[in-house]
């Protein structure tokens, strides 16, 4: 009941949508009414074409964003542990941080073709980043009591990064994590607009030109609602893995 | 530790900053012209420089760099425009927060460029669409953040305030707005790489003038130095642009404890 009552809003703009296309407030041509939506939704749910599309989308997210954690986490530690390296690496970073990565679209194009891997690749460089910005803070920001304390326990050194140093840098890491993952559905998205043959984008900019906008406004619809679950779901996730934390 | 002693690390770690970039173009300048790779998927640096230098010379450059960035700035002026506004009013009237609480979690994680086909269906492929596709894409931080910066003012400032005869208006400006300005300034801080970001992409799915349309310009006709001449352009506009706002901030929160600490 209290959800509902949270969630009311949505509701209420749900039904003005509905309500302004209804009484002719704005043109249907513009604006697809809410019935039309649901059905050309329900159309492209079960022709399979949605179900399709969005699978390719979110396996390039998904293996863009697996690799950028992976390399992002082990670079941000690596920066943070071993002087040298963050030498080299922090300034190349802080260069790179500002820009913007969909800039680089055309040219990871050419490099990598047109099919997934130029995706994947766009989604890594966009996602790393984040990771091993939020994984050096962590990492740099662990109390030093509790690395004293391991040492004088007879840690070794790589017992100390994983044992001690990695859990206590995960709320940061998760952070960045979930930047990362925003990013990834942004990067995703304008890259499939851009130039593609499968995927949700694709499916968008091909029914938009086609004209049949209450199917793009569901398959936008549905891409928002996508984006917006995964991240509530990992926040969630966040949440049970770091429920040994004191709150 | 004293201040020369910061001064000196400051600027060792600078020094060191730049030889590793001047290290890192070297390198690809060195790599394009040894023809390891084949220069059309890495031309050298140099051309690409040489590009650029006559782009701001015939002022193609110019027109395009002024494009993206009143596109990206105007979006973003709307933003704040909006959303510190609306950021305040949630935090200080319950009815507001009702309605926009829920609709800015839901729409913060989302990914907004996929709403580019409706707002170039409503208003067309023009200068409108991207300014309001930037804006819608770069209010969500804005308004979080001044709700949140809003939320937490503590309680005892403005109790003194309301003690001392603040009316509300007093209130708002004297008190919540400058407390609540450092957590307003960092949304404004995630918003504009936002701001950018979104219009680099319009432009380059709306073609036209612009960087981003530029560079899929050259991308279309394989031009790949004019395509490289777009990235640096938007790398160094992105750290400016990003740069002078860390600056303007540590200029506007001169008296809070944060600009202190480091200086």
């Amino acid at each position: 009941m209290a959800t509902l009552f949270r969630y009311l809003p949505i509701l209420v703009v749900l039904a003005l949508w509905e309500a302004a296309t209804r009484y002719g407030l704005v043109s249907k041509l513009m604006v697809p009414d809410l019935a039309s939506v649901g059905a050309a939704f329900w159309q492209l749910l079960t022709s399979g074409e949605l179900v399709f599309n969005a699978g390719r989308s979110l396996g390039r997210a998904f293996i863009g964003l697996a690799a950028a954690t992976a390399f992002g986490i082990v670079a941000g530690l690596l920066m943070a542990t071993i002087r040298p390296v963050r030498l080299l690496v922090n300034p190349l970073v802080q260069a790179f941080y500002p820009m913007p990565k969909s800039a680089l679209i055309p040219v990871v194009m050419v490099w990598f073709g047109l099919g997934d891997l130029s995706k994947i690749v766009l989604i890594f460089l966009g996602c790393i980043l984040p990771v091993v910005v939020s994984t050096y803070n962590g990492a740099r920001g662990v109390d030093h009591v509790l690395v004293w304390s391991a040492a004088s326990l007879g840690a070794s050194r790589r017992a100390i990064l994983t044992e001690v140093v990695l859990p206590a840098a995960m709320p940061e890491i998760f952070n960045g994590m979930r930047t990362a993952l925003a990013f990834s559905f942004i990067l995703m998205v304008s890259s499939e607009f851009i130039l593609a043959k499968d995927g949700i984008g694709y499916l968008i900019a091909t029914l938009g030109d086609g004209g049949a906008y209450a199917a793009m406004f569901a398959c936008i619809l549905t891409v928002a609602g996508v984006g917006f679950g995964a991240d509530r779901l990992f926040g969630l996730l966040i949440r049970r893995t770091l429920r040994w934390r004191e709150p | 530790m004293t201040a020369t002693r910061t001064r000196r690390r400051a600027l060792g770690d600078l020094l060191i900053q730049s030889l590793v970039i001047a290290a890192f173009l070297l390198a690809w300048e060195m790599t394009a012209r040894a023809r390891v790779i084949n220069p059309f998927l890495l031309p050298a640096l140099s051309d690409v420089l040489m590009r650029i230098g006559k782009d701001l010379g015939s002022g193609i450059a110019i027109v395009d760099l002024s494009l993206t960035l009143y596109r990206a700035l105007s979006g973003f002026a709307i933003a704040a425009a909006i959303g510190i506004p609306l950021g305040i009013l949630m935090a200080r009237w319950s009815l507001v927060r009702w309605f926009f609480d829920p609709l800015i979690s839901a729409g913060f994680p989302m990914p907004k460029i996929a709403f580019l086909p409706i707002f170039v269906l409503w208003f067309g492929l023009f200068d409108t669409s991207k300014i309001i596709m930037v804006a819608f894409s770069s209010i969500f931080p804005v308004v979080s953040a001044a709700y949140a910066g809003t939320q937490g003012v503590d309680k005892w400032p403005l109790w003194s305030a309301r003690a001392l005869g603040a009316k509300e208006r007093e209130l708002l400006w004297e008190v919540i707005l400058p407390l609540a300005l450092p957590q307003i300034l960092t949304g404004l801080q995630i918003a504009l790489p936002v701001a950018l970001i979104t219009t680099v992409v319009t432009e380059m799915l709306m073609s036209g003038k612009g960087i981003g349309g530029t560079m899929m310009n050259a991308g279309r006709f394989a031009d790949s130095v004019g395509v490289f001449a777009g990235i640096v352009e938007i790398a160094v506009v992105g750290i400016l642009v990003i740069r002078g706002v860390e600056a303007l901030r540590r200029r506007l929160l001169v008296w809070h404890a944060e600009t202190r600490a480091d200086a």
